[in-house]
């Protein structure tokens, strides 16, 4: 790990003063659970750690306008233990408990889960967020790629957004704010999820100067909501594909929904078809299993990993299975 | 001289009970050290700079910014310009320096300029392999040709098995120091006294001014025994140092990379069998790679070695990846997979129970009376009777259950060590073994020896093993160990007592041959009321009793023995739409000879399952095509069986008189060879197709599905 300036502000400003104009100048460091890695294997290499967690305003679980304001620094923890998550976001508190280990979840935060790098072995292995070698070939597309991404990669990106969350806050149309020095400004769940097209880019709308403050959860009353995770391992381990869905019901009837896979993209990828599937139909094993396959229609699977598109398929019919109950 | 045996099994005290391990509050509590945190005073911290390419020739080095680093002492060259580094984190260099952090900086700023040279890192698909594939033997026997034309039915299959990786819990390593003409060190190893020994030599030190000292260690399963380049380079950074001590332990990435891996196994295997399923023909083509010296023949046909017929021919295929280890029963987990996925295919084929089937073909194997014996123990206890069902055939739904089985076969004889027993007037006792305990219960089985020798509690018994200065012992290797210390301390202590006989016989008035120690008590065998207590003998000592005792494994008295066999069975589910498979539960019924702690010996069932469900479901080596590095060198995407994934398993040691009667056996490798092959023959039984390749991930499972379908 290189050496590095630390400092830990209780103040949210004093915190953004702190903040660099590029990225390497700065990391805000969260619960740890990535930066720490990504600083060992010199995969980041700030000269400044801006250690958030004593800022008390970035913490809490509140309701706000009818829905519910998550603090950046909320556990996973923290969030399983709410019993409105709990009651009216179970497709949040599902991704949520699938995450990792308890260790993980005792102190990792939703703010380091959206912000967390990806897990491409390539880039976790020193070949950079794009993978390309000298000459630019795409050391993915060439080599291994069964943890890959199916969807959205036909650009320099291939891997997927690491997030369990990111999917999850997506299909239940959540908004996250943004702060810096200047200001604060809000994007949805969808917006903030970025595919990198070189290597300046990063995978997130976050900006070297800024520090995700807080995610806004719309009322969820008559919204029935499910993840569905398919895990190899069930600890210690990432989800191969997952589906988030929230469903706006009439009686029986679909009247509008919200279908977002996880681990298959470098972002959460939504599924207009499938969402258009399901309109004015009831869920069943038939019609859930349709929107499953018009949500996996347009998949683009590289060499190894063509069974991902059988899980996100699986994961998208089982999340509507659930979330009809 | 007194007899050595052991007590008849109705008259055992200590040994056949279920003993809590001696060391398991230290250990749960976090106060026993390891290797790994030893911290001695003025110690420098070393870090390896190995090279990135998977086959290059360094063009030229440059250390002079290493060297002007902050805190850095010392650098020490292992691959000079010019060398050929044959695989990706081959070593170059290691910095010592004054914190591990420094170290890893300036290890990072020596410029190393590399001609990089073609590899190859994959052995899967052989018609790549080119020039890499060398023939590596054939074998004959009987008329393979003439099984197969009068063969009722003949099965085929191709299967693998990957490279894994030991990713021992603690990575390789040591601390070191060279003072004067004196080496300390304090390894993490598989045997302590052949590592003082190996070590001798490339440094030019005698062994006799080698120390090392070992207290516990965190897993080796076979790649723990050599000194290797590391300590070597760190001792020299120790003299140039100033004789300071110098911790070198490998980072977690190198360590999966270079510091042990277990070979591959490929075969397309044909049988040749009679409708009533007896085999009368095998034949195989396979191939495998251990790194760039290629990969043995694993021993196919497994157990069933009487095969009549045969022919096999085996390719090595040398690879630039990190060269293999022992790994806990070299090779037997590979051949077990080969011949039983074979045999259940073979059973599948001919619509026929595999338990029947592999019953039949007892025969075919060196002990058929026990290997029939444990698999009706298995099908009893796995309730195979009721839960089997003919390949696929395991009703609509999702989500598929299905039992296989597997077999096994080990040594396990003891190996060669020395126990001193020291009985001091104050009634304490030492016992010194040059061994070492790692992980296993070692410590565990050797007190449990002696206190059924000596009959006095284990408060009296002072331990001490893991230090070369202690009677010379082997490495633990091969399922040994148990073997070896016990028989050493059943023989020392009995020495001993012998001494102390003597010593109470004038008090007793009878000959010392006349006595016996019962509960603490040494009386007169003939007349038990005569009798004087531990303490008060060994009041009367006007010097300590020292006696030895070692095991001789040519002639190991009936004290131990080798030979042992295995049948596991594993239920499974499948959730067919996702490819993942969950453990039900594992029976592992195993026979090891006189079990001297029935716990300690479930313990090794226990993890060796597991690492057969990893085996089966989740571990491989994963490396890359185009640069040639390891893809998963960590704990996250080299994946394990986590407490979660394991379902219930189940030991049942085969214990029974006439394996009782043999003396101990080892049972640290045995129960980690049938699993994988269970496991799979359960997945193929659920799902109605062979998997051909493990670890069965979801991808591989939906691809044999899919082919099914095709
Ligand atoms: C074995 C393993 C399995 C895992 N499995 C899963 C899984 O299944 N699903 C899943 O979603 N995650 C998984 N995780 C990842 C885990 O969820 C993340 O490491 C965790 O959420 C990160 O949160 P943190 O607070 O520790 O972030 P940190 O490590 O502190 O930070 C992570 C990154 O986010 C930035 N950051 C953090 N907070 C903020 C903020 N408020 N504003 C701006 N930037 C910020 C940091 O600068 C850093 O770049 C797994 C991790 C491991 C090790």
């Amino acid at each position: 790990m290189q050496s590095f300036a630390y400092a830990s502000p209780a103040t949210l400003s004093e915190a953004l003063a702190l903040l660099g104009a590029e990225w390497g100048e700065a990391d805000v460091l969260a619960g740890g659970s990535d930066l720490i890695s990504l600083m060992k294997d010199y995969l980041h290499t700030p000269q400044r750690v801006v250690d958030i967690k004593g800022i008390r305003e970035l913490g809490g679980i509140r309701k706000s306008g009818g829905g519910l304001r998550l603090g950046a620094l909320v556990t996973f923890d923290e969030l399983l233990e709410n019993s409105a998550v709990r009651a009216d976001y179970p497709a949040l508190a599902a991704a949520a408990r699938g995450v990792s280990s308890p260790q993980i979840r005792n102190v990792g935060t939703v703010g380091g889960d959206l912000c967390q790098r990806p897990r491409c072995w390539y880039f976790r292995t020193g070949h950079g967020l794009l993978a390309r070698d000298g000459g630019g070939r795409s050391l993915v597309a060439e080599g291994d790629n069964r943890y890959h991404a199916i969807f959205g990669n036909q650009g320099a990106a291939k891997f997927v957004s690491a997030s369990s969350l990111g999917p999850a806050l997506a299909a239940l149309g959540a908004r996250i704010k943004l702060a810096s020095s200047s200001g604060t400004r809000e994007v949805t769940a969808e917006q903030f999820f970025l595919t990198p097209e070189n290597d300046r880019q990063r995978e997130i709308a976050l900006r070297p100067n800024e520090i995700l403050t807080e995610i806004l959860l719309p009322p969820a009353r008559g919204v029935r909501n499910a993840t569905y995770e398919v895990r190899q391992r069930e600890a210690l381990d990432w989800p191969l594909a997952t589906a988030s869905v929230a469903l706006r019901m009439k009686g029986k009837t679909v009247e509008s929904a919200r279908i977002v896979m996880g681990h298959v993209a470098p972002t959460p990828w939504a599924a207009p078809e499938a969402e258009r599937s399901l309109a004015g139909k009831t869920v069943t094993p038939e019609t859930a299993g349709e929107a499953g396959q018009a949500a996996v229609a347009g998949a683009t699977p590289l060499s190894r990993n063509a069974y991902k598109v059988q899980l996100a398929r699986t994961a998208v019919k089982r999340a509507l299975l659930a979330a009809a109950g | 001289m007194p007899a050595y045996n052991w007590p008849p099994m109705d008259k055992r005290k200590v040994i056949g009970q279920r003993v809590d391990r001696v060391d398991a509050l230290v250990k749960a509590t976090g106060q026993a050290k390891y290797p790994y945190d030893v911290a001695e005073p003025d110690m420098l911290y070393a870090a390896l700079l190995t090279c990135p390419h998977a086959h290059a020739r360094i063009r030229s080095m440059d250390t002079s910014e290493a060297q002007r680093a902050e805190g850095v002492t010392g650098i020490e060259i292992i691959a000079k310009p010019g060398a050929e580094i044959q695989w990706a984190g081959g070593e170059v260099a290691v910095v010592a320096a004054a914190t591990p952090d420094q170290a890893r900086d300036a290890a990072r700023k020596i410029r190393v300029e590399y001609e990089v040279l073609p590899h190859l890192v994959n052995e899967e698909d052989l018609s790549k392999a080119g020039n890499r594939a060398k023939a590596a033997g054939e074998q004959t026997a009987g008329d393979v040709e003439r099984a197969f034309r009068e063969a009722d039915v003949v099965s085929e299959g191709t299967y693998g098995i990957p490279v894994l990786v030991h990713c021992t819990p603690e990575t390789h390593g040591q601390v070191i120091q060279w003072k004067g003409d004196e080496v300390h060190v304090w390894p993490t190893t598989q045997g302590i006294c052949t590592y003082a020994q190996d070590l001798s030599r490339p440094l030019g030190v005698p062994v006799s001014k080698i120390h090392a000292h070992m207290d516990h260690m965190g897993g080796g399963f076979g790649s723990k025994f050599p000194s290797d380049v590391w300590a070597i380079a760190a001792a020299h950074l120790s003299r140039t140092c100033g004789g300071r001590p110098v911790r070198l332990f490998l980072d977690r990435a190198t360590d999966v990379t270079i510091a042990g891996n277990r070979p591959s196994a490929f075969a397309k295997i044909k049988l040749a069998a009679k409708k009533d399923g007896t085999i009368t023909g095998w034949q195989s083509e396979s191939w495998a790679t251990g790194g760039m010296t290629g990969g043995g023949l694993p021993p196919i046909p497994y157990v069933f070695t009487e095969i009549p017929n045969r022919k096999l021919a085996h390719t090595a295929v040398a690879v630039n990846a990190g060269p293999s280890r022992a790994w806990r029963a070299p090779n037997h987990p590979q051949a077990s997979f080969l011949t039983c996925a074979a045999m259940d295919d073979l059973a599948a084929k001919l619509r026929m129970d595999p338990m029947d089937l592999f019953a039949r073909n007892a025969d075919l194997t060196a002990r058929a009376g026990v290997y029939r014996a444990q698999l009706i123990k298995a099908a009893e206890v796995s309730d195979w009777k009721k839960l089997w069902h003919p390949r696929g055939e395991s009703g609509a739904g999702p989500v598929k259950r299905g039992l296989g089985l597997g077999v096994g076969t080990w040594g396990g004889a003891g190996h060669s060590v020395a126990c001193r027993t020291t009985i001091h007037p104050d009634g304490s006792v030492d016992l010194e073994l040059g061994t070492q305990d790692i992980g296993t219960g070692t410590r565990t089985v050797i007190t449990m020896v002696a206190a059924e020798t000596l009959t006095i509690p284990t408060s009296l018994l002072n331990l001490k093993v893991g230090d070369n200065q202690y009677p010379p012992g082997d490495g633990s290797g091969g399922s040994t160990t148990v073997g070896g210390v016990s028989s050493a301390t059943r023989k020392s202590t009995i020495n001993a007592l012998a001494k102390l006989f003597e010593v109470a016989s004038p008090v007793l008035g009878a000959p010392a041959d006349q006595l016996e120690i019962v509960d603490g008590d040494i009386r007169v065998t003939a007349n038990p009321s005569k009798s004087i207590s531990w303490k008060s003998a060994c009041q009367k000592l006007t010097e300590n009793i020292v006696a030895m005792g070692e095991n001789n494994p040519r002639n190991p008295g009936g004290l131990n023995t080798g030979g042992v066999g295995g049948v596991q069975v594993a239920d499974i589910t499948v959730d067919v739409e996702t490819g993942v498979i969950k453990m039900n539960r594992m029976v592992a019924v195993h026979d090891c000879g006189m079990v001297i702690n029935p716990k300690t010996a479930e313990n090794q069932i226990y993890g060796a399952c597991t690492m057969s469900i990893g085996g089966a479901l989740f571990e491989e080596r994963v490396m890359d095509e185009v640069t040639g590095r390891v893809l998963n060198p960590n704990m996250e995407f080299y994946k394990f069986t986590a407490n979660c994934d394991f379902g219930e398993i189940i030991p049942i040691l085969d214990i029974r008189p006439e394996h009782d009667r043999r003396g101990v056996v080892g049972l640290g490798e045995p129960p980690v060879i049938p699993g994988i092959a269970a496991i799979a023959n359960a997945v193929a039984n659920a799902i109605g197709v062979r998997v051909p390749r493990v670890p069965m991930t979801p991808d591989r499972v939906l691809a044999a599905l899919e082919g099914r379908n095709a």
